[in-house]
């Protein structure tokens, strides 16, 4: 299987090579990460784009191995983090990554903090647990934490519970969560999404902000193009559990090579256009369950011929760091520029 | 279902047939065990071996064995026989005890839940009463009022009962209240009798449904405690529960004159459990607790 | 909210479910068909005694005053007197009050222990075989009646293996707990399967939130996530079924001191509805009552303890 990377700037902090995920059930079998591979590199900020349903949770879940089983089952050639293959670990040593070089923030932070236990104890756990410190030493360290995230005199509020703080705040603290361990990679998935319009923003900044100061990797998941294209440096787009598209934003907005991208880039609002091209695309997502051999895109895509369905697309290289599994990826650069 | 089927029986057979494979195992073994326990009460003349009173000194504390199947009591009945006999009568009293306070009960709250307001708080104060006393406590001063006997347990069991069936439908129906399907009955004007009996209450039927077949279990248990209390039934009626009473005192000579009526209630009991456990499933509800 | 403000809130809540209790408990004794005091004399009794006796416990009076009255004693402690046994009835009560909570208590202790490990269990293998066999163990459990597996247990621990006594409260604490055993474990056989099931309800329910993968993505081992994540919060669940069923507690309780031959409140309840002695009789569901109603405000008052997202309505 061919591996794609950005660029030739030194090895990449994580490896992800051959992945699957199926999901076996009464009803039947579902792949919802169908031969994943990619490379994440020290300190970018890497998008993962698609809609609900293409495996993009799943893949972050898939990493940290969070994915119970049964249901779930997943194999890999290997996931390479920081020269250790994450799949073949134990579950002790897993826990240690999880705690310290890899931390994951979710999408509903009202949900994500447990409301039996203040939130200062929440935040303090993986520092006690992982850097064991003693009670007053993760006090102070929690309190500093909770400051770096922008909640304010966080030594008045560390002993609230989580009834007591906002969406937005309590977002803030399962970042500060997720930073106890000085991780190296965060996943954020939909970090924004259960949050106010206003909120967003400052939680999206706050996210960048910490990542520049900590030099640490940022995965973002999102389901927003838009979101997405303002914040990484590079972009990987799923669909129906696949890698359809991998490049450099740039790249991305200048030269799309899949078709199902130049969907996404068109539901971007833009106020500068002249007249607006604000669209979705059309049809339904596939059902995993249900899907044939070929390109799961076929039919929704304008572009699509008999041999996009007669046999399995995959990606290949259409420039330096920049991966698609289109059969007509000038095509759709063709269609792209036109529009522009 | 086709129209090419032959006659209607088998129509109707074939329907019975796909309706039975569609049941969860609980609802079939289930299903399967109490319609064996229904057939020996329903059949109990003919299938009893012994007439359940005939005092037989000649074989009396006999071990359960060939010619007893579950061995005789100190006077020389046949305990197999009695069971059978015993099933007439507890599951006759277990079946009017259960749906009877259900039927009305379950009418009250969800009138209670639809109407709100000053009912709702008067019923609202009342079911807070009742369940304030024990159960069985509130059952056995009434019986102490009344005296002991089935008739009264029918009558205290009436005037109890219900709140549980109550409480669960107003519950319910306070949910329901709220729905669009609801609103959109009260939009188009129908009564509000219309709209409790034909559109709230088949969907609040359910649960109590659900939670009728542990009330079955807990009615018969309770029907069975009284009689061993001697507040119940008297002997020498086969009741399970007054047959465990009579064998306690040979406990150590003939343990089998308690046990296997016990093994009988212990088993109808379970079959009317797993029986609700595959209704809870098939139904879509979450398997109601026992309160 | 202060702590205090939910204390009194609760404490004004339970009021109009006890003076509810009293008049059901007061005015239920005024339906007994016929004249009380001739049946519970049994007839043994001549017209001017009977008089006296109305004289004497102020029966004559209008219902209103005697129900008056009767709060009014009950608030200082005095149920009024039995006549057939020609003692106060709260001496009666008292003297079987300890055996009865001790009976209670190792209940509800024993259901506690044998139900929390069990619905654990049942929600970590949620329909695995070990679920499976943990809900038909409880519908078998629940289908036993108390009266039958007391004198099993009895038979078997008691007679044959003669671990446990049979009969009777022991002396000390010491002794309390050894005679206690077997009639809790009575009980918590047929209390158990009901907590067990909706145990395992409230606790899928916590293993399905989102805190829980957060608390896996932060590291924590499944035995941490258990004892810190899961078990707190279903102990609110936990906390609210054994108040809601001490109702089936107390009702097991009746049977079992019956079976048993303990000295308590559910004993002399039987005996005294064979005498029909009804101040006794009432005297009793009262205190009954009042235990049900004060282990419910116990329940409230310990939710503030465990989730302080009461304090928030």
């Amino acid at each position: 299987m061919a591996r794609w990377q950005a660029s030739a700037t030194g090895p990449a902090l994580l490896a992800v090579c051959d992945l699957v995920v199926e999901f076996r059930g009464k009803q039947g079998n579902v792949i919802a990460n169908d031969h994943l591979s990619l490379d994440i590199l020290p300190g970018e900020t890497l998008g993962i784009v698609g809609e609900s349903g293409s495996g993009k949770s799943v893949l972050c879940r898939a990493i940290l191995r969070l994915l119970p089983s049964p249901p779930a089952f997943v194999r890999a050639t290997s996931v390479m983090f920081d020269g250790r293959d994450l799949m073949r670990l134990d579950d002790a040593e897993m826990r240690r990554v999880r705690g310290q070089d890899i931390a994951m923030i979710f999408q509903n932070p009202m949900s994500s903090l447990n409301p039996v236990w203040p939130i200062g104890d929440q935040v303090a756990e993986p520092l006690r647990l992982h850097k064991g410190m003693a009670r007053g030493e993760a006090r102070a360290a929690t309190i500093a934490l909770l400051r770096r995230v922008g909640i304010p005199s966080p030594e008045k509020r560390i002993d609230d519970y989580p009834y007591q703080w906002s969406g937005g705040m309590m977002q803030r603290a399962v970042i500060a969560m997720a930073l106890a361990g000085a991780p190296r990679l965060m996943l954020a998935d939909e970090p924004t999404t259960a949050l106010d319009v206003t909120i967003q923003d400052q939680i999206l900044a706050l996210l960048l902000e910490l990542q520049r100061e900590s030099a640490m990797a940022l995965v973002l998941v999102s389901h927003d193009m838009g979101v997405i294209a303002e914040t990484c440096d590079r972009i990987v787009v799923m669909y129906a559990g696949r890698i359809v598209e991998l490049a450099s934003t740039p790249q991305i907005f200048e030269a799309p090579a899949h078709p199902y991208t130049l969907g996404l880039l068109r539901s971007i609002p833009r106020l500068d256009a002249r007249k607006p091209r604000l669209s979705s695309i059309p049809g339904q997502p596939p059902d995993l369950a249900q899907l044939g051999i070929g390109c799961a895109f076929a039919d929704r895509c304008s572009l699509a011929t008999p041999e996009c369905r007669a046999a399995r697309v995959e990606l290949r290289s259409v420039g330096p760091g920049h991966a698609s599994a289109c059969l007509y990826p000038d095509r759709v650069a063709a269609l792209a520029m036109a529009e522009t | 279902m086709a129209s090419a089927l032959p006659t209607a029986r088998n129509g109707l057979f074939a329907t019975i047939g796909a309706e039975i494979r569609s049941w969860s195992p609980t609802l079939k073994i289930g299903t399967a065990i109490m319609g064996i326990i229904l057939f020996g009460a329903v059949f109990a003349p003919w299938v009893a071996p012994y007439d359940p009173y005939f005092q037989n000194f000649a074989a009396t504390l006999q071990p359960p064995g060939p010619a007893h199947l579950f061995g005789t009591d100190n006077l020389g009945r046949d305990i197999f026989s009695r069971v059978l006999y015993g099933a007439r009568i507890d599951l006759q009293i277990g079946l009017i005890t259960t749906y009877v306070p259900m039927s009305y009960g379950m009418l009250l709250g969800a009138y209670s839940g639809y109407i709100g307001g000053r009912v709702d708080a008067v019923v609202m104060r009342i079911l807070d009463t009742a369940m304030a006393f024990p159960f069985l406590v509130l059952i056995i001063v009434i019986l102490a009022i009344l005296g002991p006997g089935v008739q009264n347990i029918y009558i205290s069991v009436f005037l109890v009962a219900w709140t549980m069936y109550a409480r669960l439908a107003r519950a319910e129906m306070m949910v329901e209240r709220t729905k669009d399907y609801i609103t959109a009955a009260r939009v188009l004007g129908f009564p509000t009798n219309r709209i409790i009996l034909r559109h709230g209450l088949p969907n609040v039927i359910n649960s109590s449904i659900v939670f009728s077949m542990s009330d079955f279990v807990l009615n018969i248990l309770l029907v069975s405690g009284l009689s061993f209390l001697g507040l119940g039934i008297q002997p020498p009626i086969p009741e399970w529960g007054a047959m465990i009473s009579e064998g306690k005192d040979f406990i150590l000579q003939a343990w089998w004159i308690s046990t296997m009526p016990g093994f009988v209630v212990v088993l109808t009991g379970t079959a009317l459990s797993l029986i609700g456990d595959g209704l809870a499933q098939r139904l879509g509800e979450r398997h109601h607790t026992l309160v | 909210m202060t702590s205090l403000r939910y204390v009194l809130e609760r404490l004004l809540h339970a009021l109009p479910v006890l003076l509810g209790v009293t008049i059901f408990v007061f005015f239920a004794i005024q339906l007994v068909p016929g004249d009380p005091i001739r049946i519970m004399m049994h007839g043994r009794i001549s017209d001017q005694e009977v008089q006296a006796i109305y004289e004497r416990l102020g029966m004559n009076r209008p219902l209103l005053i005697q129900y008056v009255d009767f709060l009014r004693k009950a608030a200082t402690g005095d149920l009024g007197t039995s006549i057939i046994q020609n003692a106060p009835v709260t001496t009666l009560i008292l003297e079987k009050f300890w055996p009865s909570i001790w009976l209670l208590a190792s209940g509800a202790v024993i259901s506690v222990l044998l139900a929390l490990p069990l619905a654990s269990i049942s929600a970590f293998y949620r329909n695995r075989w070990a679920d499976h066999l943990i809900r038909v163990a409880g519908m078998v459990g629940f289908a036993m009646p108390p009266f039958w597996i007391g004198l099993l247990l009895i038979l078997g621990f008691g007679l044959w293996l003669g671990w446990f006594p049979i009969a009777g409260y022991g002396q000390d604490t010491a002794g309390h707990l050894h005679h206690m055993f077997l009639p809790g474990l009575t009980i918590a056989l047929f209390l158990a399967p009901i907590l067990v099931q909706s145990l395992r309800t409230s606790m899928l329910d916590v293993l399905a939130a989102d805190y829980i993968e957060v608390a896996r993505a932060k590291g924590l081992s499944e035995w941490r996530i258990l004892l810190k994540h899961v078990l707190r919060n279903a102990a609110i669940p936990a906390i609210t079924v054994l108040a809601v069923n001490i109702g089936w507690l107390v009702s097991g309780a009746v049977i079992v001191e019956y079976v048993f031959s303990l000295p308590g409140m559910g004993s002399l309840l039987v005996r005294s509805v064979g005498f029909r002695d009804y101040p006794v009789i009432q005297g009793l569901s009262l205190v009954f009552a009042v235990i049900v109603i004060v282990v419910n405000l116990l329940a409230d008052l310990s939710y503030m303890l465990v989730d302080r997202r009461v304090l928030k309505a």
